[in-house]
Protein backbone atom coordinates (compact mmCIF):
# COMPACT_ATOMS: atom_id res chain seq x y z
CA UNK A 1 0.00 0.00 0.00
CA UNK A 2 1.27 3.49 -0.81
CA UNK A 3 2.26 5.70 2.10
CA UNK A 4 0.83 8.76 0.45
CA UNK A 5 -1.31 8.96 -2.61
CA UNK A 6 -1.91 12.28 -4.32
CA UNK A 7 -4.77 12.39 -6.79
CA UNK A 8 -5.29 15.25 -9.21
CA UNK A 9 -4.07 17.85 -6.72
CA UNK A 10 -4.47 21.51 -7.65
CA UNK A 11 -3.38 24.31 -5.33
CA UNK A 12 -4.20 27.98 -5.75
CA UNK A 13 -3.08 31.11 -3.92
CA UNK A 14 -5.80 33.61 -4.75
CA UNK A 15 -6.11 33.56 -8.51
CA UNK A 16 -2.67 32.09 -9.06
CA UNK A 17 -2.49 28.37 -9.68
CA UNK A 18 0.75 26.89 -8.34
CA UNK A 19 -0.04 23.23 -8.82
CA UNK A 20 -2.38 21.75 -11.33
CA UNK A 21 -3.56 18.16 -11.40
CA UNK A 22 -0.57 16.57 -9.77
CA UNK A 23 -0.84 12.85 -9.13
CA UNK A 24 1.80 10.72 -7.50
CA UNK A 25 2.36 7.98 -4.96
CA UNK A 26 5.09 7.37 -2.46
CA UNK A 27 5.87 3.72 -1.76
CA UNK A 28 7.52 2.39 1.42
CA UNK A 29 11.31 2.78 1.71
CA UNK A 30 11.91 4.61 -1.55
CA UNK A 31 13.81 7.88 -1.92
CA UNK A 32 11.98 10.25 -4.20
CA UNK A 33 13.33 13.65 -5.12
CA UNK A 34 11.38 16.57 -6.51
CA UNK A 35 13.28 18.91 -8.77
CA UNK A 36 11.97 21.98 -10.53
CA UNK A 37 12.67 25.67 -11.06
CA UNK A 38 11.81 28.33 -8.45
CA UNK A 39 8.09 28.84 -8.15
CA UNK A 40 7.29 25.44 -9.60
CA UNK A 41 5.21 24.45 -6.57
CA UNK A 42 7.67 22.08 -4.87
CA UNK A 43 7.20 23.51 -1.38
CA UNK A 44 3.44 23.83 -1.91
CA UNK A 45 3.32 20.12 -2.71
CA UNK A 46 5.03 19.20 0.57
CA UNK A 47 2.87 21.66 2.51
CA UNK A 48 -0.22 20.09 1.00
CA UNK A 49 0.98 16.68 2.15
CA UNK A 50 1.37 17.84 5.78
CA UNK A 51 -2.00 19.62 5.61
CA UNK A 52 -0.71 23.19 5.82
CA UNK A 53 -2.56 24.16 2.65
CA UNK A 54 -5.93 22.97 1.50
CA UNK A 55 -6.20 21.54 -2.00
CA UNK A 56 -8.25 23.57 -4.45
CA UNK A 57 -9.04 20.35 -6.26
CA UNK A 58 -8.06 16.73 -5.83
CA UNK A 59 -6.91 15.11 -2.61
CA UNK A 60 -4.02 13.86 -0.58
CA UNK A 61 -4.60 10.44 0.94
CA UNK A 62 -2.37 9.17 3.71
CA UNK A 63 -2.20 5.42 4.23
CA UNK A 64 -3.82 4.49 7.54
CA UNK A 65 -1.39 4.83 10.43
CA UNK A 66 1.28 6.40 8.25
CA UNK A 67 3.44 8.78 10.28
CA UNK A 68 5.15 11.69 8.57
CA UNK A 69 8.27 13.53 9.71
CA UNK A 70 8.77 16.98 8.23
CA UNK A 71 11.93 19.07 7.91
CA UNK A 72 10.95 22.59 6.81
CA UNK A 73 12.88 25.00 4.67
CA UNK A 74 14.66 27.96 6.23
CA UNK A 75 13.44 27.86 9.78
CA UNK A 76 14.25 31.05 11.64
CA UNK A 77 14.27 30.91 15.43
CA UNK A 78 13.87 34.30 16.99
CA UNK A 79 16.76 35.10 19.34
CA UNK A 80 14.30 36.32 21.95
CA UNK A 81 12.90 32.82 22.44
CA UNK A 82 15.08 30.90 24.90
CA UNK A 83 14.69 27.18 24.29
CA UNK A 84 16.97 24.18 24.54
CA UNK A 85 17.24 21.53 21.85
CA UNK A 86 15.64 18.87 24.03
CA UNK A 87 12.69 21.10 24.90
CA UNK A 88 12.25 21.88 21.21
CA UNK A 89 12.20 18.17 20.42
CA UNK A 90 9.64 17.53 23.17
CA UNK A 91 7.12 19.95 21.69
CA UNK A 92 4.18 19.72 21.43
CA UNK A 93 4.47 17.15 24.19
CA UNK A 94 4.52 13.51 25.12
CA UNK A 95 8.06 12.60 24.05
CA UNK A 96 10.27 10.63 26.45
CA UNK A 97 13.91 11.56 27.09
CA UNK A 98 15.38 8.29 25.70
CA UNK A 99 13.51 8.91 22.42
CA UNK A 100 15.06 12.38 22.21
CA UNK A 101 18.56 11.02 22.74
CA UNK A 102 17.97 8.30 20.18
CA UNK A 103 16.68 10.77 17.57
CA UNK A 104 19.65 13.09 18.13
CA UNK A 105 22.04 10.16 17.73
CA UNK A 106 20.29 9.08 14.54
CA UNK A 107 20.61 12.60 13.21
CA UNK A 108 24.33 12.60 14.03
CA UNK A 109 24.28 15.20 16.83
CA UNK A 110 24.11 13.19 20.09
CA UNK A 111 25.63 15.92 22.29
CA UNK A 112 23.35 18.86 21.55
CA UNK A 113 20.39 18.10 23.85
CA UNK A 114 21.23 20.87 26.32
CA UNK A 115 22.33 23.50 23.78
CA UNK A 116 20.25 26.63 23.14
CA UNK A 117 18.52 26.48 19.77
CA UNK A 118 19.54 30.02 18.78
CA UNK A 119 23.25 29.21 19.33
CA UNK A 120 23.48 26.36 16.80
CA UNK A 121 25.36 26.54 13.53
CA UNK A 122 23.45 26.03 10.28
CA UNK A 123 24.55 22.41 9.94
CA UNK A 124 23.76 21.56 13.57
CA UNK A 125 20.38 23.19 13.27
CA UNK A 126 19.44 21.17 10.19
CA UNK A 127 20.37 18.00 12.04
CA UNK A 128 18.28 19.01 15.02
CA UNK A 129 15.35 19.54 12.65
CA UNK A 130 16.05 16.10 11.20
CA UNK A 131 16.06 14.67 14.74
CA UNK A 132 12.69 16.33 15.35
CA UNK A 133 11.30 14.76 12.20
CA UNK A 134 12.65 11.34 13.23
CA UNK A 135 11.30 11.42 16.75
CA UNK A 136 7.87 10.05 15.93
CA UNK A 137 9.48 7.13 14.05
CA UNK A 138 8.05 8.25 10.73
CA UNK A 139 7.22 6.02 7.79
CA UNK A 140 7.84 8.94 5.48
CA UNK A 141 10.35 11.75 5.83
CA UNK A 142 9.67 15.02 4.00
CA UNK A 143 12.67 17.28 3.44
CA UNK A 144 12.29 20.74 1.93
CA UNK A 145 15.67 22.04 0.73
CA UNK A 146 17.14 20.63 3.90
CA UNK A 147 20.71 21.58 2.98
CA UNK A 148 20.06 25.19 2.07
CA UNK A 149 22.81 27.35 3.52
CA UNK A 150 25.19 24.45 4.08
CA UNK A 151 28.46 24.21 2.19
CA UNK A 152 29.09 21.33 -0.14
CA UNK A 153 30.75 19.18 2.48
CA UNK A 154 28.01 19.88 4.99
CA UNK A 155 25.27 18.98 2.56
CA UNK A 156 27.06 15.84 1.36
CA UNK A 157 27.35 14.58 4.93
CA UNK A 158 23.73 15.56 5.59
CA UNK A 159 22.53 13.42 2.69
CA UNK A 160 24.74 10.56 3.85
CA UNK A 161 22.96 10.82 7.19
CA UNK A 162 19.60 10.60 5.42
CA UNK A 163 20.76 7.52 3.57
CA UNK A 164 21.93 5.93 6.85
CA UNK A 165 18.59 6.76 8.47
CA UNK A 166 16.76 5.14 5.60
CA UNK A 167 18.88 2.01 5.87
CA UNK A 168 18.37 1.77 9.63
CA UNK A 169 14.68 2.63 9.85
CA UNK A 170 13.37 1.73 6.41
CA UNK A 171 11.44 4.99 6.13
CA UNK A 172 10.64 6.46 2.74
CA UNK A 173 12.06 9.87 1.89
CA UNK A 174 10.45 12.57 -0.23
CA UNK A 175 12.76 15.52 -0.67
CA UNK A 176 13.15 18.74 -2.58
CA UNK A 177 16.65 19.52 -3.69
CA UNK A 178 18.46 21.98 -5.87
CA UNK A 179 21.62 19.95 -5.80
CA UNK A 180 21.13 17.97 -8.93
CA UNK A 181 24.23 15.83 -8.56
CA UNK A 182 23.03 14.63 -5.14
CA UNK A 183 19.57 14.02 -6.53
CA UNK A 184 20.90 11.99 -9.36
CA UNK A 185 23.13 9.79 -7.26
CA UNK A 186 20.92 9.20 -4.22
CA UNK A 187 17.34 8.91 -5.49
CA UNK A 188 15.36 5.88 -6.56
CA UNK A 189 12.96 8.11 -8.41
CA UNK A 190 12.97 11.72 -9.56
CA UNK A 191 9.90 13.85 -10.17
CA UNK A 192 10.39 16.91 -12.27
CA UNK A 193 7.81 19.52 -11.29
CA UNK A 194 6.84 22.75 -12.98
CA UNK A 195 3.30 23.48 -11.82
CA UNK A 196 2.49 19.99 -13.07
CA UNK A 197 4.51 16.78 -13.22
CA UNK A 198 6.72 17.25 -16.31
CA UNK A 199 8.32 13.87 -16.15
CA UNK A 200 9.25 11.23 -13.64
CA UNK A 201 11.22 8.05 -13.38
CA UNK A 202 14.67 6.83 -12.46
CA UNK A 203 17.36 9.52 -12.42
CA UNK A 204 18.74 8.29 -15.76
CA UNK A 205 15.33 8.39 -17.43
CA UNK A 206 14.52 11.87 -16.12
CA UNK A 207 17.91 13.29 -16.99
CA UNK A 208 17.47 12.28 -20.60
CA UNK A 209 13.84 13.42 -20.87
CA UNK A 210 13.35 16.40 -23.17
CA UNK A 211 11.08 18.16 -20.61
CA UNK A 212 13.84 18.00 -18.04
CA UNK A 213 16.46 19.25 -20.46
CA UNK A 214 14.18 22.11 -21.43
CA UNK A 215 14.06 23.20 -17.78
CA UNK A 216 17.62 22.56 -16.70
CA UNK A 217 19.62 22.52 -19.93
CA UNK A 218 22.05 19.84 -20.92
CA UNK A 219 24.60 20.93 -18.33
CA UNK A 220 22.90 18.79 -15.72
CA UNK A 221 23.17 15.80 -18.00
CA UNK A 222 26.84 16.38 -17.42
CA UNK A 223 26.23 16.26 -13.68
CA UNK A 224 24.73 12.84 -13.98
CA UNK A 225 27.61 11.67 -16.11
CA UNK A 226 30.16 13.14 -13.74
CA UNK A 227 28.80 11.52 -10.63
CA UNK A 228 27.99 8.21 -12.17
CA UNK A 229 31.06 8.19 -14.34
CA UNK A 230 28.99 7.51 -17.40
CA UNK A 231 30.69 9.58 -20.01
CA UNK A 232 28.13 8.85 -22.64
CA UNK A 233 26.61 12.25 -23.26
CA UNK A 234 27.06 13.73 -26.63
CA UNK A 235 29.31 16.77 -26.36
CA UNK A 236 32.60 17.39 -28.04
CA UNK A 237 35.57 17.59 -25.74
CA UNK A 238 35.78 21.34 -25.29
CA UNK A 239 32.23 21.47 -23.92
CA UNK A 240 32.90 18.47 -21.79
CA UNK A 241 35.40 20.16 -19.50
CA UNK A 242 33.11 23.16 -19.30
CA UNK A 243 30.20 20.96 -18.24
CA UNK A 244 32.18 19.38 -15.47
CA UNK A 245 33.09 22.68 -13.92
CA UNK A 246 29.52 23.79 -14.06
CA UNK A 247 28.29 20.61 -12.46
CA UNK A 248 30.75 20.86 -9.62
CA UNK A 249 29.52 24.36 -8.72
CA UNK B 1 -7.39 45.59 53.91
CA UNK B 2 -9.17 46.22 50.60
CA UNK B 3 -10.43 49.49 52.03
CA UNK B 4 -7.02 51.03 51.46
CA UNK B 5 -6.77 52.47 47.96
CA UNK B 6 -3.03 51.76 47.83
CA UNK B 7 -3.63 48.08 48.53
CA UNK B 8 -6.28 47.93 45.83
CA UNK B 9 -3.95 49.69 43.41
CA UNK B 10 -1.11 47.27 44.17
CA UNK B 11 -3.41 44.28 43.70
CA UNK B 12 -4.64 45.72 40.40
CA UNK B 13 -1.08 46.23 39.16
CA UNK B 14 -0.06 42.72 40.19
CA UNK B 15 -3.11 41.29 38.41
CA UNK B 16 -2.24 43.04 35.16
CA UNK B 17 1.42 41.97 35.43
CA UNK B 18 0.25 38.39 36.00
CA UNK B 19 -1.74 38.32 32.75
CA UNK B 20 0.73 40.40 30.77
CA UNK B 21 3.74 38.16 31.49
CA UNK B 22 2.96 35.00 29.49
CA UNK B 23 1.13 36.97 26.80
CA UNK B 24 3.97 39.50 26.60
CA UNK B 25 6.48 36.69 26.01
CA UNK B 26 4.50 35.57 22.95
CA UNK B 27 4.21 39.17 21.79
CA UNK B 28 8.01 39.43 21.94
CA UNK B 29 8.73 36.01 20.41
CA UNK B 30 6.29 36.50 17.56
CA UNK B 31 7.27 40.12 16.97
CA UNK B 32 3.75 41.30 17.62
CA UNK B 33 4.73 44.40 19.61
CA UNK B 34 3.09 46.77 17.18
CA UNK B 35 0.07 44.50 17.01
CA UNK B 36 -0.34 44.87 20.77
CA UNK B 37 -0.06 48.62 20.43
CA UNK B 38 -2.71 48.77 17.72
CA UNK B 39 -5.12 46.69 19.75
CA UNK B 40 -4.59 48.86 22.80
CA UNK B 41 -5.04 52.12 20.91
CA UNK B 42 -8.30 50.87 19.47
CA UNK B 43 -9.60 50.50 23.01
CA UNK B 44 -10.13 54.27 23.33
CA UNK B 45 -12.79 53.92 20.64
CA UNK B 46 -14.26 51.19 22.84
CA UNK B 47 -14.34 53.62 25.75
CA UNK B 48 -16.25 56.18 23.65
CA UNK B 49 -18.76 53.58 22.48
CA UNK B 50 -19.27 52.22 26.00
CA UNK B 51 -20.06 55.70 27.28
CA UNK B 52 -22.35 56.48 24.35
CA UNK B 53 -24.37 53.30 24.78
CA UNK B 54 -23.95 53.18 28.58
CA UNK B 55 -22.31 49.77 28.52
CA UNK B 56 -19.62 48.57 30.85
CA UNK B 57 -16.22 49.93 29.83
CA UNK B 58 -14.76 46.45 30.15
CA UNK B 59 -17.15 44.94 27.60
CA UNK B 60 -16.84 47.91 25.22
CA UNK B 61 -13.06 48.00 25.16
CA UNK B 62 -12.76 44.25 24.89
CA UNK B 63 -15.15 44.12 21.96
CA UNK B 64 -13.40 46.88 20.03
CA UNK B 65 -9.94 45.49 20.84
CA UNK B 66 -11.04 42.07 19.62
CA UNK B 67 -12.53 43.53 16.43
CA UNK B 68 -9.35 45.48 15.82
CA UNK B 69 -7.19 42.41 16.27
CA UNK B 70 -9.40 40.37 13.94
CA UNK B 71 -9.37 43.10 11.28
CA UNK B 72 -5.58 43.27 11.43
CA UNK B 73 -5.29 39.48 11.15
CA UNK B 74 -7.67 39.45 8.19
CA UNK B 75 -5.95 42.29 6.35
CA UNK B 76 -2.39 41.11 6.87
CA UNK B 77 -0.67 39.92 3.74
CA UNK B 78 -2.94 41.83 1.38
CA UNK B 79 -0.69 44.33 -0.28
CA UNK B 80 0.48 46.47 2.64
CA UNK B 81 3.41 45.76 4.91
CA UNK B 82 2.26 44.81 8.39
CA UNK B 83 3.78 47.85 10.08
CA UNK B 84 2.10 50.23 7.62
CA UNK B 85 -1.23 48.52 8.14
CA UNK B 86 -0.91 48.62 11.91
CA UNK B 87 0.23 52.23 11.83
CA UNK B 88 -2.84 53.21 9.83
CA UNK B 89 -5.30 51.22 11.93
CA UNK B 90 -3.85 51.99 15.38
CA UNK B 91 -3.68 55.73 14.96
CA UNK B 92 -6.98 55.96 13.09
CA UNK B 93 -8.70 54.05 15.86
CA UNK B 94 -7.12 56.30 18.47
CA UNK B 95 -8.07 59.45 16.55
CA UNK B 96 -11.64 58.32 15.88
CA UNK B 97 -11.92 57.30 19.50
CA UNK B 98 -10.79 60.72 20.73
CA UNK B 99 -13.17 62.47 18.35
CA UNK B 100 -16.04 60.18 19.33
CA UNK B 101 -15.45 60.89 23.01
CA UNK B 102 -15.80 64.63 22.35
CA UNK B 103 -19.31 64.06 20.94
CA UNK B 104 -20.56 62.57 24.14
CA UNK B 105 -22.28 65.33 26.01
CA UNK B 106 -23.64 65.21 29.49
CA UNK B 107 -20.97 62.89 30.75
CA UNK B 108 -17.86 64.46 32.12
CA UNK B 109 -15.02 62.25 31.00
CA UNK B 110 -11.54 62.37 32.32
CA UNK B 111 -9.78 61.40 29.12
CA UNK B 112 -6.41 61.29 30.82
CA UNK B 113 -7.70 58.47 33.01
CA UNK B 114 -8.20 56.29 29.94
CA UNK B 115 -5.02 57.33 28.15
CA UNK B 116 -2.70 56.92 31.13
CA UNK B 117 -4.73 54.87 33.57
CA UNK B 118 -6.19 55.71 36.96
CA UNK B 119 -4.89 52.94 39.14
CA UNK B 120 -5.45 54.81 42.39
CA UNK B 121 -9.18 54.90 41.68
CA UNK B 122 -9.52 51.14 41.30
CA UNK B 123 -12.65 49.93 43.08
CA UNK B 124 -13.40 46.50 44.51
CA UNK B 125 -15.51 45.84 41.43
CA UNK B 126 -12.64 46.81 39.13
CA UNK B 127 -10.38 44.55 41.11
CA UNK B 128 -12.59 41.53 40.55
CA UNK B 129 -12.81 42.32 36.82
CA UNK B 130 -9.01 42.66 36.59
CA UNK B 131 -8.30 39.45 38.48
CA UNK B 132 -11.08 37.56 36.68
CA UNK B 133 -9.73 38.67 33.30
CA UNK B 134 -6.15 37.93 34.27
CA UNK B 135 -7.10 34.44 35.44
CA UNK B 136 -8.87 33.76 32.12
CA UNK B 137 -5.84 34.96 30.12
CA UNK B 138 -3.35 32.89 32.11
CA UNK B 139 -5.60 29.82 32.00
CA UNK B 140 -6.10 30.19 28.24
CA UNK B 141 -2.39 30.54 27.53
CA UNK B 142 -1.48 27.78 29.98
CA UNK B 143 -3.96 25.45 28.34
CA UNK B 144 -2.62 26.09 24.83
CA UNK B 145 1.02 26.56 25.91
CA UNK B 146 2.70 23.75 23.97
CA UNK B 147 0.64 24.29 20.85
CA UNK B 148 1.31 28.04 20.99
CA UNK B 149 5.04 27.47 21.39
CA UNK B 150 5.14 25.03 18.49
CA UNK B 151 3.31 27.35 16.15
CA UNK B 152 5.49 30.26 17.28
CA UNK B 153 8.60 28.28 16.33
CA UNK B 154 7.31 27.40 12.88
CA UNK B 155 3.83 27.20 11.38
CA UNK B 156 4.63 24.26 9.13
CA UNK B 157 6.12 22.28 12.02
CA UNK B 158 2.86 22.97 13.85
CA UNK B 159 0.80 21.67 10.94
CA UNK B 160 3.03 18.59 10.75
CA UNK B 161 2.29 17.97 14.45
CA UNK B 162 -1.44 18.29 13.85
CA UNK B 163 -1.76 21.81 15.30
CA UNK B 164 -3.60 24.56 13.46
CA UNK B 165 -1.48 27.72 13.90
CA UNK B 166 -4.40 29.94 12.85
CA UNK B 167 -6.41 28.71 15.82
CA UNK B 168 -3.48 29.38 18.14
CA UNK B 169 -3.18 32.89 16.70
CA UNK B 170 -6.84 33.41 17.54
CA UNK B 171 -6.19 32.30 21.13
CA UNK B 172 -3.49 34.96 21.44
CA UNK B 173 -5.74 37.56 19.86
CA UNK B 174 -8.51 36.88 22.38
CA UNK B 175 -6.02 36.91 25.26
CA UNK B 176 -4.70 40.24 24.02
CA UNK B 177 -8.17 41.79 23.85
CA UNK B 178 -8.95 40.68 27.41
CA UNK B 179 -5.61 41.99 28.67
CA UNK B 180 -6.19 45.36 27.03
CA UNK B 181 -9.63 45.59 28.61
CA UNK B 182 -8.37 44.81 32.12
CA UNK B 183 -5.21 46.92 31.88
CA UNK B 184 -6.90 50.11 30.69
CA UNK B 185 -7.71 51.21 34.24
CA UNK B 186 -4.20 50.44 35.47
CA UNK B 187 -1.81 51.88 32.89
CA UNK B 188 -4.13 53.36 30.23
CA UNK B 189 -4.25 52.59 26.51
CA UNK B 190 -0.96 54.31 25.68
CA UNK B 191 1.12 52.20 28.04
CA UNK B 192 -0.52 48.77 27.82
CA UNK B 193 1.98 47.57 25.22
CA UNK B 194 4.77 48.62 27.56
CA UNK B 195 3.44 46.30 30.29
CA UNK B 196 3.39 43.48 27.76
CA UNK B 197 6.79 43.95 26.22
CA UNK B 198 9.13 45.47 28.79
CA UNK B 199 8.92 42.80 31.53
CA UNK B 200 9.28 40.02 28.92
CA UNK B 201 12.25 41.74 27.30
CA UNK B 202 13.84 42.37 30.71
CA UNK B 203 13.47 38.66 31.54
CA UNK B 204 15.12 37.45 28.34
CA UNK B 205 18.86 37.74 29.24
CA UNK B 206 18.49 35.42 32.23
CA UNK B 207 16.12 32.83 30.80
CA UNK B 208 17.04 29.47 29.35
CA UNK B 209 13.54 28.09 28.88
CA UNK B 210 10.30 29.66 27.60
CA UNK B 211 8.55 28.88 30.89
CA UNK B 212 11.40 30.47 32.85
CA UNK B 213 11.08 33.61 30.79
CA UNK B 214 7.32 33.83 31.41
CA UNK B 215 7.75 33.40 35.18
CA UNK B 216 10.61 35.92 35.30
CA UNK B 217 8.54 38.39 33.27
CA UNK B 218 5.71 37.95 35.75
CA UNK B 219 7.98 38.64 38.72
CA UNK B 220 9.53 41.68 37.05
CA UNK B 221 6.07 43.01 36.14
CA UNK B 222 4.73 42.56 39.68
CA UNK B 223 7.84 44.11 41.21
CA UNK B 224 7.52 47.06 38.82
CA UNK B 225 3.90 47.53 39.85
CA UNK B 226 4.71 47.56 43.57
CA UNK B 227 7.85 49.69 43.35
CA UNK B 228 6.28 52.03 40.78
CA UNK B 229 3.25 52.63 42.99
CA UNK B 230 5.41 53.29 46.00
CA UNK B 231 7.55 55.73 43.99
CA UNK B 232 4.45 57.48 42.67
CA UNK B 233 3.18 57.86 46.25
CA UNK B 234 6.43 59.27 47.57
CA UNK B 235 7.35 61.47 44.59
CA UNK B 236 3.77 62.45 43.75
CA UNK B 237 4.12 61.27 40.13
CA UNK B 238 1.44 59.68 37.91
CA UNK B 239 1.12 56.02 38.93
CA UNK B 240 0.79 54.21 35.56
CA UNK B 241 3.81 55.86 33.95
CA UNK B 242 5.82 55.36 37.16
CA UNK B 243 5.19 51.60 36.97
CA UNK B 244 6.38 51.55 33.36
CA UNK B 245 9.47 53.59 34.30
CA UNK B 246 10.46 51.02 36.92
CA UNK B 247 10.01 48.22 34.37
CA UNK B 248 12.15 50.15 31.87
CA UNK B 249 14.94 50.64 34.41
CA UNK B 250 14.80 46.90 35.17
CA UNK B 251 15.11 46.18 31.47
CA UNK B 252 18.17 48.41 31.27
CA UNK B 253 19.75 46.70 34.26
CA UNK B 254 19.18 43.12 33.04
CA UNK B 255 20.35 43.99 29.52
CA UNK B 256 23.59 45.47 30.80
CA UNK B 257 24.16 42.57 33.21
CA UNK B 258 23.27 40.09 30.48
CA UNK B 259 25.80 41.63 28.12
CA UNK B 260 28.42 41.64 30.84
CA UNK B 261 27.81 37.97 31.57
CA UNK B 262 27.86 37.18 27.87
CA UNK B 263 31.24 38.82 27.31
CA UNK B 264 33.06 37.16 30.18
Amino acid sequence: MSLVQIEGLSVRYGARTVLSRVSLRIEPSEIVTIVGPNGSGKTSLLRAIIGAIKPFQGRVVRGSGVKIGYVPQNLHIDETLPITVSRFLKLPGGVAVPDIDQALTQAGVPDLAKAQLSQLSGGQFQRVLLARALIGKPDLLLLDEATQGLDQRGSASFYQQIETVRQNTGCAVLMISHELHVVMSASDRVICLNGHVCCEGTPAVVASAPEYRALFGTGTGGALALYRHEHDHGHDHGDHTHDHTEAAD
Amino acid sequence: MLDDFMVRAALAGIGVAFAAAPLGCFVVWRRMAYFGDATAHAAILGVALSLAFSMSIFVGTMTVALLMALVVSALSGRGYAMDTLLGVLAHSALAFGLVAVSFISGVRIDLMAYLFGDILAVSRGDLSVIWGGAAVVVALIGWRWSALLTSTLNEDLAYASGINPKREQLVLTIALAITVAVAIKVVGVLLIAAMLIIPAAAARPFSRTPEGMAVAAGLIGMLSAIVGLRAAYILDTPAGPSIVCVAAVTFLATSVLGNFRHER
